[in-house]
Protein backbone atom coordinates (compact mmCIF):
# COMPACT_ATOMS: atom_id res chain seq x y z
CA UNK A 1 0.00 0.00 0.00
CA UNK A 2 1.45 3.57 -1.17
CA UNK A 3 2.73 5.86 1.63
CA UNK A 4 -0.32 8.66 2.15
CA UNK A 5 0.66 12.17 1.50
CA UNK A 6 -0.33 14.71 3.77
CA UNK A 7 -0.11 18.37 4.21
CA UNK A 8 1.72 19.29 7.78
CA UNK A 9 2.68 22.76 6.66
CA UNK A 10 1.40 25.88 5.36
CA UNK A 11 3.06 28.88 4.00
CA UNK A 12 0.93 31.25 2.12
CA UNK A 13 1.68 34.77 0.52
CA UNK A 14 -1.13 36.55 -1.16
CA UNK A 15 -3.28 39.73 -1.29
CA UNK A 16 -5.28 38.61 1.31
CA UNK A 17 -3.03 38.32 3.57
CA UNK A 18 0.66 36.98 4.95
CA UNK A 19 0.55 33.89 7.04
CA UNK A 20 -2.34 31.05 7.28
CA UNK A 21 -4.52 32.89 10.13
CA UNK A 22 -4.25 36.44 8.32
CA UNK A 23 -5.30 34.61 5.09
CA UNK A 24 -8.46 32.67 6.88
CA UNK A 25 -9.28 35.36 7.98
CA UNK A 26 -10.04 37.45 5.05
CA UNK A 27 -11.10 34.43 2.70
CA UNK A 28 -13.84 33.37 4.71
CA UNK A 29 -15.38 36.27 4.73
CA UNK A 30 -15.07 37.00 0.93
CA UNK A 31 -12.58 40.31 1.33
CA UNK A 32 -11.85 41.62 -1.85
CA UNK A 33 -8.26 42.89 -2.21
CA UNK A 34 -8.28 43.61 -6.10
CA UNK A 35 -7.26 47.15 -6.67
CA UNK A 36 -5.67 49.46 -9.19
CA UNK A 37 -2.43 48.65 -9.83
CA UNK A 38 0.21 50.66 -7.83
CA UNK A 39 3.50 48.72 -8.27
CA UNK A 40 4.21 50.78 -11.60
CA UNK A 41 1.75 53.78 -13.15
CA UNK A 42 -1.03 51.46 -14.98
CA UNK A 43 -2.69 54.57 -16.74
CA UNK A 44 -1.16 54.20 -20.41
CA UNK A 45 -1.82 50.10 -20.37
CA UNK A 46 -5.45 48.36 -21.40
CA UNK A 47 -5.42 46.57 -17.83
CA UNK A 48 -5.04 48.66 -14.67
CA UNK A 49 -6.19 46.65 -11.54
CA UNK A 50 -4.26 43.49 -10.06
CA UNK A 51 -4.68 41.96 -6.51
CA UNK A 52 -0.78 42.92 -5.19
CA UNK A 53 0.75 42.11 -2.05
CA UNK A 54 0.63 44.79 0.38
CA UNK A 55 3.39 45.67 3.33
CA UNK A 56 5.89 42.94 2.43
CA UNK A 57 9.70 43.47 3.13
CA UNK A 58 11.92 40.99 2.38
CA UNK A 59 14.34 42.82 3.96
CA UNK A 60 12.61 42.12 7.42
CA UNK A 61 12.66 38.31 6.75
CA UNK A 62 15.88 37.37 5.03
CA UNK A 63 19.29 37.71 5.16
CA UNK A 64 21.16 40.44 3.46
CA UNK A 65 23.03 37.98 1.07
CA UNK A 66 20.00 36.75 -0.46
CA UNK A 67 18.38 40.48 -1.60
CA UNK A 68 20.69 40.89 -4.53
CA UNK A 69 20.26 37.85 -6.24
CA UNK A 70 16.34 37.04 -5.94
CA UNK A 71 13.16 38.16 -7.82
CA UNK A 72 9.81 39.31 -5.61
CA UNK A 73 8.66 35.67 -6.40
CA UNK A 74 11.29 34.14 -5.14
CA UNK A 75 11.54 35.89 -1.52
CA UNK A 76 7.71 35.51 -1.45
CA UNK A 77 8.31 31.60 -1.65
CA UNK A 78 11.91 31.80 0.74
CA UNK A 79 9.46 33.65 3.28
CA UNK A 80 6.67 31.43 2.48
CA UNK A 81 9.13 28.74 3.32
CA UNK A 82 10.01 29.73 6.87
CA UNK A 83 6.87 30.01 7.80
CA UNK A 84 5.48 26.18 6.34
CA UNK A 85 8.35 25.13 8.41
CA UNK A 86 7.70 26.67 11.26
CA UNK A 87 4.04 25.93 10.90
CA UNK A 88 5.12 21.94 10.70
CA UNK A 89 6.67 22.47 13.79
CA UNK A 90 10.48 20.82 11.51
CA UNK A 91 13.55 22.53 11.82
CA UNK A 92 15.51 21.77 8.64
CA UNK A 93 17.74 20.22 10.20
CA UNK A 94 15.68 17.41 12.27
CA UNK A 95 15.83 15.38 8.80
CA UNK A 96 18.69 14.03 6.62
CA UNK A 97 18.99 16.64 3.52
CA UNK A 98 18.85 13.90 1.12
CA UNK A 99 15.16 12.65 2.39
CA UNK A 100 13.61 16.49 1.99
CA UNK A 101 13.37 17.95 -1.22
CA UNK A 102 11.36 20.80 -3.18
CA UNK A 103 9.09 20.80 -6.26
CA UNK A 104 7.67 24.08 -7.59
CA UNK A 105 5.48 25.04 -9.73
CA UNK A 106 6.54 28.70 -12.28
CA UNK A 107 4.70 30.68 -14.76
CA UNK A 108 6.65 33.22 -15.30
CA UNK A 109 9.78 33.36 -13.79
CA UNK A 110 10.90 36.66 -11.64
CA UNK A 111 10.43 39.01 -14.37
CA UNK A 112 10.88 41.97 -12.36
CA UNK A 113 14.57 41.13 -11.52
CA UNK A 114 14.73 40.30 -15.91
CA UNK A 115 13.10 43.37 -16.19
CA UNK A 116 15.66 45.56 -14.39
CA UNK A 117 18.40 43.90 -15.86
CA UNK A 118 17.74 44.02 -19.54
CA UNK A 119 16.93 48.24 -19.04
CA UNK A 120 20.12 48.17 -17.53
CA UNK A 121 21.66 46.00 -20.54
CA UNK A 122 20.13 48.69 -22.96
CA UNK A 123 20.71 51.76 -20.84
CA UNK A 124 24.40 51.27 -19.68
CA UNK A 125 25.50 48.47 -21.16
CA UNK A 126 26.59 44.71 -20.54
CA UNK A 127 28.38 45.01 -18.20
CA UNK A 128 26.06 46.65 -15.84
CA UNK A 129 23.85 43.37 -15.98
CA UNK A 130 23.82 41.44 -12.41
CA UNK A 131 25.38 37.89 -12.76
CA UNK A 132 22.65 37.24 -10.89
CA UNK A 133 20.24 37.40 -13.87
CA UNK A 134 22.07 33.89 -14.77
CA UNK A 135 19.16 32.01 -12.72
CA UNK A 136 17.16 35.03 -10.81
CA UNK A 137 14.94 34.76 -13.21
CA UNK A 138 14.72 31.30 -14.40
CA UNK A 139 11.67 29.17 -13.26
CA UNK A 140 13.42 26.64 -11.16
CA UNK A 141 15.19 29.26 -9.13
CA UNK A 142 12.29 29.16 -6.28
CA UNK A 143 12.99 24.70 -5.61
CA UNK A 144 16.44 25.78 -6.07
CA UNK A 145 16.77 28.79 -3.79
CA UNK A 146 14.79 26.98 -1.01
CA UNK A 147 16.47 24.41 -0.95
CA UNK A 148 19.78 26.03 -0.81
CA UNK A 149 19.15 27.96 2.26
CA UNK A 150 16.95 25.21 4.43
CA UNK A 151 19.58 22.25 3.48
CA UNK A 152 17.25 19.57 1.39
CA UNK A 153 19.31 17.87 -1.30
CA UNK A 154 16.47 15.27 -1.52
CA UNK A 155 14.35 14.83 -4.91
CA UNK A 156 13.60 18.32 -6.51
CA UNK A 157 12.20 20.27 -9.94
CA UNK A 158 9.89 22.64 -10.78
CA UNK A 159 6.69 22.05 -13.17
CA UNK A 160 6.14 24.41 -15.85
CA UNK A 161 2.03 24.11 -16.90
CA UNK A 162 0.35 28.13 -16.08
CA UNK A 163 -1.85 27.36 -13.55
CA UNK A 164 -1.78 23.77 -13.98
CA UNK A 165 1.21 23.51 -12.83
CA UNK A 166 0.31 24.59 -9.03
CA UNK A 167 -1.54 21.34 -8.98
CA UNK A 168 1.19 19.19 -11.18
CA UNK A 169 4.26 20.09 -8.86
CA UNK A 170 1.93 19.09 -5.52
CA UNK A 171 0.81 15.57 -7.34
CA UNK A 172 4.64 15.37 -8.05
CA UNK A 173 5.52 16.18 -4.67
CA UNK A 174 2.77 13.23 -3.53
CA UNK A 175 4.88 10.84 -6.13
CA UNK A 176 8.39 11.69 -3.92
CA UNK A 177 6.65 10.83 -0.93
CA UNK A 178 5.27 7.45 -2.04
CA UNK A 179 8.60 6.96 -3.39
CA UNK A 180 10.18 6.88 0.00
CA UNK A 181 11.57 10.35 0.62
CA UNK A 182 10.18 12.08 3.70
CA UNK A 183 9.61 15.22 3.45
CA UNK A 184 8.69 17.12 0.41
CA UNK A 185 7.84 21.01 -0.43
CA UNK A 186 5.33 21.93 -2.93
CA UNK A 187 3.75 24.88 -4.29
CA UNK A 188 3.95 27.89 -6.54
CA UNK A 189 4.34 31.77 -6.69
CA UNK A 190 4.32 34.18 -8.77
CA UNK A 191 4.60 37.79 -8.93
CA UNK A 192 4.81 39.57 -12.00
CA UNK A 193 3.20 42.59 -11.36
CA UNK A 194 5.42 44.84 -13.17
CA UNK A 195 5.59 46.70 -16.90
CA UNK A 196 7.52 43.94 -18.85
CA UNK A 197 5.64 41.18 -16.82
CA UNK A 198 2.39 43.26 -17.60
CA UNK A 199 2.44 43.35 -21.28
CA UNK A 200 3.20 40.09 -21.50
CA UNK A 201 0.11 39.23 -19.29
CA UNK A 202 -1.83 41.42 -21.50
CA UNK A 203 -0.65 39.77 -24.63
CA UNK A 204 -2.58 36.52 -23.27
CA UNK A 205 -5.39 38.16 -24.48
CA UNK A 206 -8.04 37.14 -21.47
CA UNK A 207 -6.98 40.28 -18.90
CA UNK A 208 -10.16 42.67 -17.60
CA UNK A 209 -10.32 45.50 -19.07
CA UNK A 210 -12.41 46.79 -16.19
CA UNK A 211 -11.48 49.76 -13.77
CA UNK A 212 -14.10 48.79 -11.48
CA UNK A 213 -12.30 46.16 -8.55
CA UNK A 214 -15.88 45.12 -7.90
CA UNK A 215 -16.83 44.41 -11.59
CA UNK A 216 -13.67 42.95 -13.12
CA UNK A 217 -12.90 39.17 -12.73
CA UNK A 218 -16.71 37.49 -12.83
CA UNK A 219 -16.40 34.08 -14.06
CA UNK A 220 -19.66 32.73 -14.32
CA UNK A 221 -22.08 35.54 -14.65
CA UNK A 222 -23.53 36.49 -17.64
CA UNK A 223 -20.89 39.97 -17.47
CA UNK A 224 -17.57 38.02 -17.55
CA UNK A 225 -14.83 39.69 -19.79
CA UNK A 226 -11.62 38.54 -18.64
CA UNK A 227 -9.49 38.10 -15.20
CA UNK A 228 -7.28 40.18 -13.10
CA UNK A 229 -3.64 39.13 -12.60
CA UNK A 230 -2.45 38.96 -9.01
CA UNK A 231 0.61 37.62 -6.93
CA UNK A 232 1.70 35.51 -4.65
CA UNK A 233 1.36 31.80 -4.09
CA UNK A 234 1.70 29.11 -0.90
CA UNK A 235 3.72 26.30 -0.13
CA UNK A 236 2.33 22.89 1.50
CA UNK A 237 4.67 20.73 3.12
CA UNK A 238 4.08 17.56 2.45
CA UNK A 239 4.69 13.85 4.30
CA UNK A 240 3.94 10.34 5.02
CA UNK A 241 1.18 10.46 7.16
CA UNK A 242 2.88 7.59 9.13
CA UNK A 243 6.10 9.62 9.63
CA UNK A 244 4.23 12.92 10.48
CA UNK A 245 1.91 11.31 13.36
CA UNK A 246 5.20 9.46 14.51
CA UNK A 247 7.03 12.70 15.08
CA UNK A 248 3.93 14.17 16.93
CA UNK A 249 3.26 16.52 14.36
CA UNK A 250 0.73 19.36 15.49
CA UNK A 251 -1.11 20.24 11.89
CA UNK A 252 -2.01 17.47 9.57
CA UNK A 253 -4.32 19.27 7.54
CA UNK A 254 -5.41 16.77 4.91
CA UNK A 255 -4.53 14.28 2.57
CA UNK A 256 -3.50 15.04 -1.00
CA UNK A 257 -5.54 12.16 -2.15
CA UNK A 258 -5.97 11.84 -5.82
CA UNK A 259 -5.02 13.16 -8.93
CA UNK A 260 -5.81 13.58 -12.52
CA UNK A 261 -4.02 15.23 -15.40
CA UNK A 262 -4.97 15.76 -19.00
CA UNK A 263 -4.41 18.05 -22.29
CA UNK A 264 -7.16 19.22 -24.15
CA UNK A 265 -7.62 18.46 -27.86
CA UNK A 266 -6.14 20.79 -30.84
CA UNK A 267 -8.36 23.68 -31.15
CA UNK A 268 -10.69 23.52 -33.57
CA UNK A 269 -11.48 19.92 -33.95
CA UNK A 270 -14.59 20.09 -32.23
CA UNK A 271 -13.74 17.04 -29.66
CA UNK A 272 -14.66 17.30 -25.41
CA UNK A 273 -12.25 19.41 -23.72
CA UNK A 274 -10.31 17.59 -21.36
CA UNK A 275 -11.12 18.96 -17.68
CA UNK A 276 -14.08 16.37 -17.52
CA UNK A 277 -11.65 13.54 -17.67
CA UNK A 278 -9.06 14.99 -15.52
CA UNK A 279 -11.49 15.37 -12.76
CA UNK A 280 -12.81 11.35 -13.47
CA UNK A 281 -9.12 10.33 -12.91
CA UNK A 282 -8.74 12.54 -10.12
CA UNK A 283 -11.62 10.91 -8.41
CA UNK A 284 -10.69 7.21 -9.27
CA UNK A 285 -7.50 8.14 -7.97
CA UNK A 286 -8.33 8.96 -4.85
CA UNK A 287 -10.89 6.46 -4.91
CA UNK A 288 -14.05 8.42 -4.56
CA UNK A 289 -17.39 8.86 -6.41
CA UNK A 290 -19.06 12.45 -7.47
CA UNK A 291 -21.68 12.00 -4.72
CA UNK A 292 -18.38 12.08 -2.09
CA UNK A 293 -16.96 15.57 -2.89
CA UNK A 294 -18.54 18.11 -0.75
CA UNK A 295 -17.28 21.17 -2.86
CA UNK A 296 -15.79 21.84 -6.26
CA UNK A 297 -12.67 25.03 -6.11
CA UNK A 298 -12.89 26.15 -9.67
CA UNK A 299 -10.46 27.42 -12.16
CA UNK A 300 -12.49 30.05 -12.76
CA UNK A 301 -10.43 31.72 -15.58
CA UNK A 302 -13.50 34.47 -16.37
CA UNK A 303 -14.02 34.59 -20.09
CA UNK A 304 -17.27 32.92 -21.82
CA UNK A 305 -15.66 30.09 -23.33
CA UNK A 306 -13.50 28.87 -20.59
CA UNK A 307 -16.25 29.39 -17.80
CA UNK A 308 -18.70 27.49 -20.29
CA UNK A 309 -15.98 24.46 -20.73
CA UNK A 310 -16.22 24.33 -16.85
CA UNK A 311 -19.21 24.53 -16.01
CA UNK A 312 -20.08 21.85 -18.48
CA UNK A 313 -17.51 19.39 -16.79
CA UNK A 314 -18.48 19.82 -13.30
CA UNK A 315 -21.95 19.17 -14.33
CA UNK A 316 -21.08 16.31 -16.61
CA UNK A 317 -19.19 14.59 -13.83
CA UNK A 318 -21.43 15.83 -10.73
CA UNK A 319 -25.10 17.05 -12.32
CA UNK A 320 -26.96 19.92 -12.50
CA UNK A 321 -25.88 21.89 -9.31
CA UNK A 322 -24.83 18.66 -7.54
CA UNK A 323 -22.24 19.96 -6.15
CA UNK A 324 -21.32 23.42 -4.41
CA UNK A 325 -18.82 25.05 -6.23
CA UNK A 326 -16.89 28.03 -5.11
CA UNK A 327 -14.13 30.43 -6.59
CA UNK A 328 -12.22 32.12 -3.57
CA UNK A 329 -9.34 33.75 -6.06
CA UNK A 330 -12.03 35.94 -7.28
CA UNK A 331 -11.02 37.87 -3.86
CA UNK A 332 -7.35 38.10 -5.01
CA UNK A 333 -7.09 37.41 -8.86
CA UNK A 334 -5.50 34.72 -10.73
CA UNK A 335 -1.76 34.00 -9.24
CA UNK A 336 -0.61 31.79 -12.17
CA UNK A 337 1.64 29.12 -10.93
CA UNK A 338 0.08 30.39 -6.78
CA UNK A 339 -3.50 30.02 -7.61
CA UNK A 340 -3.84 26.79 -7.39
CA UNK A 341 -2.01 26.02 -4.55
CA UNK A 342 -3.63 28.88 -2.71
CA UNK A 343 -6.77 26.83 -3.24
CA UNK A 344 -5.24 23.48 -2.17
CA UNK A 345 -4.61 25.40 1.40
CA UNK A 346 -8.17 26.92 1.23
CA UNK A 347 -9.92 23.83 0.71
CA UNK A 348 -7.74 22.43 3.87
CA UNK A 349 -9.02 25.43 6.01
CA UNK A 350 -12.36 24.81 4.52
CA UNK A 351 -12.19 21.33 5.74
CA UNK A 352 -10.97 22.42 9.14
CA UNK A 353 -13.70 24.99 9.82
CA UNK A 354 -16.38 23.18 8.01
CA UNK A 355 -17.06 26.49 5.60
CA UNK A 356 -17.54 26.72 2.29
CA UNK A 357 -15.63 30.83 1.53
CA UNK A 358 -17.76 32.41 -1.40
CA UNK A 359 -17.16 33.51 -5.02
CA UNK A 360 -17.22 37.44 -4.36
CA UNK A 361 -19.07 39.87 -6.59
CA UNK A 362 -20.46 37.41 -9.28
CA UNK A 363 -24.52 37.14 -9.77
CA UNK A 364 -24.30 33.25 -11.51
CA UNK A 365 -25.82 33.73 -15.38
CA UNK A 366 -28.83 31.07 -15.72
CA UNK A 367 -26.63 29.90 -18.52
CA UNK A 368 -24.64 27.45 -15.80
CA UNK A 369 -26.31 24.82 -14.02
CA UNK A 370 -23.99 24.61 -10.88
CA UNK A 371 -24.55 25.80 -7.33
CA UNK A 372 -21.82 28.52 -7.15
CA UNK A 373 -21.39 30.33 -3.58
CA UNK A 374 -21.97 33.60 -4.60
CA UNK A 375 -21.84 36.41 -1.81
CA UNK A 376 -21.99 34.86 1.25
CA UNK A 377 -19.76 31.75 2.92
CA UNK A 378 -21.40 28.87 3.29
CA UNK A 379 -21.05 26.51 6.06
CA UNK A 380 -21.36 23.03 5.71
CA UNK A 381 -19.28 19.59 6.66
CA UNK A 382 -16.83 19.40 3.95
CA UNK A 383 -14.62 15.72 4.04
CA UNK A 384 -13.87 16.29 0.20
CA UNK A 385 -13.08 18.81 -1.56
CA UNK A 386 -11.62 19.12 -5.52
CA UNK A 387 -9.77 21.71 -7.16
CA UNK A 388 -9.39 22.47 -10.22
CA UNK A 389 -7.06 24.35 -12.69
CA UNK A 390 -6.33 24.50 -16.29
CA UNK A 391 -3.01 26.13 -17.90
CA UNK A 392 -2.82 28.20 -21.15
CA UNK A 393 -1.96 25.88 -23.75
CA UNK A 394 -4.32 23.37 -22.95
CA UNK A 395 -3.31 21.81 -19.66
CA UNK A 396 -6.03 20.62 -17.44
CA UNK A 397 -5.20 19.15 -13.58
CA UNK A 398 -7.53 18.34 -10.65
CA UNK A 399 -6.35 17.21 -7.21
CA UNK A 400 -8.74 15.85 -4.43
CA UNK A 401 -7.99 16.75 -0.79
CA UNK A 402 -9.45 15.38 1.70
CA UNK A 403 -10.18 15.03 5.75
CA UNK A 404 -7.51 13.09 7.52
CA UNK A 405 -8.85 12.22 11.07
CA UNK B 1 49.23 60.21 -7.89
CA UNK B 2 47.41 56.84 -8.86
CA UNK B 3 44.01 55.47 -7.24
CA UNK B 4 43.83 52.99 -4.57
CA UNK B 5 41.60 50.10 -3.87
CA UNK B 6 40.96 49.47 -0.12
CA UNK B 7 39.50 46.87 1.69
CA UNK B 8 36.93 49.37 2.36
CA UNK B 9 36.00 49.47 -1.43
CA UNK B 10 35.94 45.76 -1.09
CA UNK B 11 33.56 45.39 1.82
CA UNK B 12 31.32 47.71 0.42
CA UNK B 13 30.99 46.46 -3.02
CA UNK B 14 30.36 42.69 -1.91
CA UNK B 15 27.51 44.44 0.30
CA UNK B 16 26.05 46.09 -2.76
CA UNK B 17 26.14 43.77 -5.30
CA UNK B 18 25.98 40.32 -3.05
CA UNK B 19 24.97 41.27 0.43
CA UNK B 20 26.56 39.59 3.89
CA UNK B 21 26.13 36.06 4.90
CA UNK B 22 24.19 35.58 8.11
CA UNK B 23 26.85 35.17 10.94
CA UNK B 24 29.97 37.06 9.02
CA UNK B 25 30.78 40.09 9.90
CA UNK B 26 32.61 42.17 7.56
CA UNK B 27 33.99 44.33 9.54
CA UNK B 28 35.85 41.97 11.76
CA UNK B 29 39.13 40.38 10.76
CA UNK B 30 38.76 38.96 7.45
CA UNK B 31 41.40 40.10 5.54
CA UNK B 32 42.61 36.42 5.51
CA UNK B 33 39.46 34.55 5.68
CA UNK B 34 38.95 32.81 2.31
CA UNK B 35 36.08 33.93 0.38
CA UNK B 36 33.77 30.73 0.30
CA UNK B 37 34.22 30.97 4.21
CA UNK B 38 32.64 34.36 4.12
CA UNK B 39 30.06 32.78 2.35
CA UNK B 40 30.32 34.17 -1.39
CA UNK B 41 30.49 31.55 -4.09
CA UNK B 42 31.83 31.96 -7.74
CA UNK B 43 28.61 33.94 -8.88
CA UNK B 44 29.11 36.63 -5.66
CA UNK B 45 32.50 36.71 -6.74
CA UNK B 46 32.12 37.30 -10.18
CA UNK B 47 29.25 40.23 -9.58
CA UNK B 48 31.62 41.74 -7.31
CA UNK B 49 34.65 41.44 -10.07
CA UNK B 50 32.07 43.28 -12.86
CA UNK B 51 31.18 46.08 -10.48
CA UNK B 52 35.09 46.59 -9.02
CA UNK B 53 35.87 46.94 -12.87
CA UNK B 54 32.91 49.46 -13.85
CA UNK B 55 33.79 51.59 -10.70
CA UNK B 56 37.32 51.55 -11.03
CA UNK B 57 37.86 51.67 -14.59
CA UNK B 58 39.99 48.31 -15.07
CA UNK B 59 39.34 44.68 -16.91
CA UNK B 60 40.12 41.85 -14.51
CA UNK B 61 41.78 38.65 -15.66
CA UNK B 62 39.03 35.98 -15.51
CA UNK B 63 41.51 33.54 -12.95
CA UNK B 64 42.14 36.85 -10.75
CA UNK B 65 39.38 35.21 -7.73
CA UNK B 66 40.95 31.71 -8.18
CA UNK B 67 44.43 33.30 -8.07
CA UNK B 68 43.43 35.35 -4.87
CA UNK B 69 41.20 33.80 -2.30
CA UNK B 70 41.12 36.63 0.50
CA UNK B 71 40.48 39.87 0.67
CA UNK B 72 43.91 40.99 1.49
CA UNK B 73 45.14 39.02 -1.44
CA UNK B 74 42.64 40.74 -3.64
CA UNK B 75 42.97 43.83 -2.58
CA UNK B 76 47.01 43.91 -3.95
CA UNK B 77 46.18 42.40 -7.18
CA UNK B 78 43.59 44.70 -7.99
CA UNK B 79 46.14 47.72 -7.11
CA UNK B 80 49.12 46.14 -9.27
CA UNK B 81 46.37 46.32 -11.87
CA UNK B 82 45.75 49.82 -11.35
CA UNK B 83 49.12 50.55 -10.69
CA UNK B 84 50.20 49.49 -14.34
CA UNK B 85 47.12 51.75 -15.75
CA UNK B 86 47.98 54.80 -14.50
CA UNK B 87 51.60 56.16 -15.14
CA UNK B 88 53.63 56.74 -11.52
CA UNK B 89 54.56 60.49 -11.01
Amino acid sequence: MSAKAVVTGIGVATPNGLGVDDFWAATRVGKNAIERVTRFDPEQYPSRLAGEIRGFEAEKHLPSRLIPQTDRMTRLALVAADCAFEDAGVQPGDIPEFDMGVVTASTSGGFEFGQNELKKLWSQGSQYVSAYQSFAWFYAVNSGQISIRNGMRGPSGVVVSDHAGGLDAIAQARRQIRKGSKLIFSGGFDASICPWGWVAQIAGGRLSTSDDPDRAYLPFDAAAGGYVPGEGGALLILEDERTARERGADNVYGEIAGYGATFDPKPGSGREPGLRRAIEVALADAGVEAGDVDVVFADAAGTPRLDREEADAITAVFGPSGVPVTAPKTMIGRLYSGAAPVDVVTALLAIREGLVPPTTNVELSPAYDIDLVVGQPRPTSIRTALVLARGYGGYNSAVVVRATD
Amino acid sequence: MSTQFTIDDLKRILLEGAGAEEGVDLDGDILDTDFEELGYESLALLETGSRIEREFGIALDDDVFTDNRTPRALVAAINETLSALVPQA
